[in-house]
């Protein structure tokens, strides 16, 4: 009886393996993009923005470069999983034959594709994931999105500017935080001012009431918080409010994600006054960027955010890098055509560093306004040509 | 499936069941299925040269649940938290390879003693419980270890991943390729080495003590087999085996981050097992397959909603098959045979 058990397994592995066997070989005219992005799972709405620009862009700038097709081939990786994102672009290449890899919304998922880059030599381009060493993983890299130096450490030193000395830092206790804090602190130190204290919480931290009374009690000008999207924006607002704390009196600090969009519609009015930092927002007041977030309005009923922006400007660059090698797919050709390439972008104007294969770009600061359609992140500053100064290559500059 | 799993075969002949010894000994006899199940596996070389990068995380992962069905499917230790063993051995082979050691072989058998040292502390305190008590406790040991992981940065590289794994070549002349054949290769010969040690142990005396316990833990003692013992010895086993998956896959992809311990993984692993079937030595290997060959065909369809089929696929499996697709056989078989016998009554059934 167990003969016919085993029997069974048998079939079925023969049968899981004979399904695999049919897929169409590659076509000649055509160069393959795999996008491989954590479509389901908790960040799926991050890919589902960045997808969305992408569709976008190859709607507008059609989908034949160099006179060959543009064949996108999505992979998902369900969340943060490096070996599965490793499987995944090690079979964009061997299996459905691409020429590029790109996408990269999770640090820990693009630092493993940067090993199947480098060694496949395929050009890779990060449209979202922050940290800063990803970009040494692969020489055939580049990123398009921001880091998160990027974006804190200038933000440190622009709050010193601003005559505030005495910072509290609050930040959730995982990857991207840990890095926010250490880079905004390293901002305000080397500007002249002082962090007076920090506390991490916990990263799925229901109330923050007593993190905010240890904050107050040390009587900062300004605290500076970090926490990831989602229910904990408006949680730490609640607190705050609750606590006293009055934004016009203690200036509250944090990167642009702390007033996002949907975080703003949860805060309400507590959030008025919150000084955050970040590259791009759908509210900047430029014609490209009007006409951009229009026709992503019109195309998909809601408005782009950072990850929309990370997604087209690397279309972008993929199409403009191709443009330049004539449809040569190889990856030094393409790694040397992306080089020093600059554009305008909605975002304003960008520029990859030739040595470091960085983004560099504007750095907004933003105030929450009420403005006559309603919360908006308002720019009140502006730090042009930000480089990411937590790049190993960028240190001596 | 339980009465069925300790009567044994039914080809084993009256006189051969008749003593325990007897018994063990014809289960322990190789039958043609299973050497066509693994030559089965020689497959993918020939057939799916693509997918071998698939193949090896499918072997890894039936490795995982083979261990996972030592303790719940022939211990009856239910566990949430396997994943705990799993990270624990594949951060000991990436810290290994991070601090200049690469050697595949020895740090699969490091990571395999690390973690079965891991798994014989926390032993003590698991074969204390059992049913509910010992879900909540091994969900919370998984949950404690990943915060651990988590807070130690400087050790595990936090949230980012172990930087700089460097597996060096297999036995010094084979290096892990884009195409994985050396991954599926290296993984297919650990998988099936370690199943051949797994076999053996089930259909030993020990291990029919083991399915004893998962019976009736309470009668046991009473024929003088010491639960708490034998429950401590499969489940430090166990673990090592989970810690070996667990460096397996680190020395085959080169990274390990925090999600190597965490929760989705533990549950994954209990759900190839209940697919495959609990308690049947090829359960776990067939769950791993059905699992990991729909999940990569479905995201393949569609990345986005994908995860409906899988329910899916989850659903119809529990209600329609309820002790897995290898009882669900089963099952069949026996109906089969049954039918057969009644029809041919010369052939008298055991």
């Amino acid at each position: 009886m167990q003969k016919v058990v085993i029997g069974c397994a048998c079939a079925f592995f023969g049968l899981a393996l004979a399904a695999l066997g049919l897929y169409p070989a590659a076509a000649a005219d055509t160069i393959k993009i795999g996008l491989i992005m954590c479509y389901s799972g908790q960040f799926a709405d991050t890919a589902t923005q960045m997808d969305n620009a992408i569709k976008l862009y190859m709607k507008e700038n059609g989908d034949t470069v160099a006179g060959k097709k543009i064949v996108i081939i999505r992979k998902d990786t369900g969340g943060i999983a490096p070996d599965v994102a490793k499987r995944l672009a090690q079979e964009a290449i061997v299996r459905d034959h691409a020429d590029i890899l790109a996408g990269w919304i999770l640090t820990p998922n693009a630092l493993a594709g940067g090993d199947v880059s480098k060694e496949a030599k395929k050009f890779m381009v990060v449209m979202n994931a922050a940290t800063s060493i990803i970009i040494t993983k692969s020489p055939y890299m580049v990123r398009t999105s921001v880091t998160t130096p990027q974006e804190n450490y200038p933000f440190g030193k622009w709050v010193v500017q601003q005559g505030i000395k005495n910072v509290y830092t609050m930040y959730s206790g995982y990857g991207p935080g840990i890095d926010a804090q250490k880079w905004f602190a390293k901002g305000v130190v080397d500007g002249g001012g002082k962090i007076v204290g920090s506390v991490a919480f916990p990263v799925g931290n229901p109330d923050f009431s007593s993190f905010v009374e240890r904050a107050k009690d040390l009587h900062p000008q300004a605290i500076y918080i970090w926490v990831p999207g989602g229910a904990q924006p408006a949680a730490i607002a609640k607190a705050l409010a609750e606590r006293g704390i009055d934004p016009k009196k203690t200036k509250i600090l944090g990167q642009g994600e702390l007033t996002s969009d949907s975080a703003l519609k949860t805060i309400g009015d507590g959030g008025i006054g919150f000084l955050t930092t970040q590259n791009y927002d759908y509210y900047l007041q430029n014609p490209l960027n009007k006409k951009f977030v229009k026709d992503y309005q019109a195309e998909f009923h809601r408005t782009p955010d950072i990850f929309s922006i990370g997604g087209y400007d690397g279309m972008h660059l993929i199409y403009a890098a191709l443009e330049k090698t004539k449809g040569n797919t190889d990856g030094e050709a393409l790694i040397a055509a992306a080089k020093g390439m600059s554009w305008q972008s909605p975002r304003g104007p960008i520029t990859i560093n030739p040595k470091t294969r960085d983004i560099v770009q504007t750095i907004y600061i933003r105030r929450v306004e009420k403005t006559a359609d309603g919360l908006r992140n308002v720019v009140i500053d502006t730090i042009p040509n930000v480089e990411d100064p937590g790049n190993p290559a960028y240190r001596g500059n | 499936m339980t009465s069925e799993t300790i009567a044994g075969p039914a080809d084993a002949g009256t006189d051969a069941a008749a003593s325990p010894h007897g018994h063990l000994q014809a289960q322990v006899r190789w039958r043609w299925v299973e050497i066509a199940f693994w030559l089965a596996t020689l497959l993918p070389f020939v057939l799916t040269p693509d997918y071998l990068v698939l193949a090896s995380q499918i072997a890894i992962a039936g490795l995982f649940a083979l261990s996972l069905d030592l303790i719940l499917g022939f211990s009856g230790i239910i566990s949430l938290g396997h994943a705990a063993y799993f990270g624990v051995g594949a951060y000991t082979a990436g810290l290994l390879s991070v601090w200049g050691w690469g050697e595949p072989l020895s740090g699969l058998l490091i990571a395999g003693l690390v973690t079965g040292l891991f798994g014989y502390v926390t032993s003590f305190v698991i074969v204390r419980f059992r049913h509910l008590a010992l879900i909540m406790i091994t969900l919370g040991l998984g949950l404690l270890l990943q915060e651990a992981a988590n807070s130690a940065g400087w050790l595990t590289g936090g949230f980012d991943g172990l930087q700089g794994i460097n597996t060096w070549p297999i036995l010094q002349t084979l290096d892990f390729d884009l195409y994985g054949y050396t991954a599926y290769s290296y993984s297919l010969a650990v998988l099936f080495v370690i199943f051949l040690i797994a076999r053996r142990l089930v259909h030993s005396p020990f291990g029919l003590a083991l399915r004893g316990i998962r019976e009736n833990n309470h009668r046991m003692p009473a024929i003088g087999a010491p639960v708490h013992s034998h429950s401590r010895t499969i489940y430090t086993l166990a673990a090592g085996i989970a810690g070996i998956a667990g460096a397996l896959l680190t020395e085959t992809t080169q990274t390990v981050s925090l999600e190597v311990l965490g929760f989705q993984r533990s549950a994954d692993v209990l759900v190839m097992l209940i697919i495959g079937g609990t308690g049947r030595l090829y359960g776990g290997l067939v769950g791993a397959v059905v699992y990991m060959v729909a999940r990569d065909q479905f995201s393949g369809l569609n990345p986005q909603y994908w995860y409906f089929w899988i329910g899916l696929l989850l659903i119809g499996v529990v209600m329609f098959l309820p002790t897995g697709i290898l009882g669900g056989v089963a099952f069949v078989a026996e109906r089969l045979k049954a039918a057969v016998a009644r029809k041919r009554p010369w052939t008298k059934a055991p």
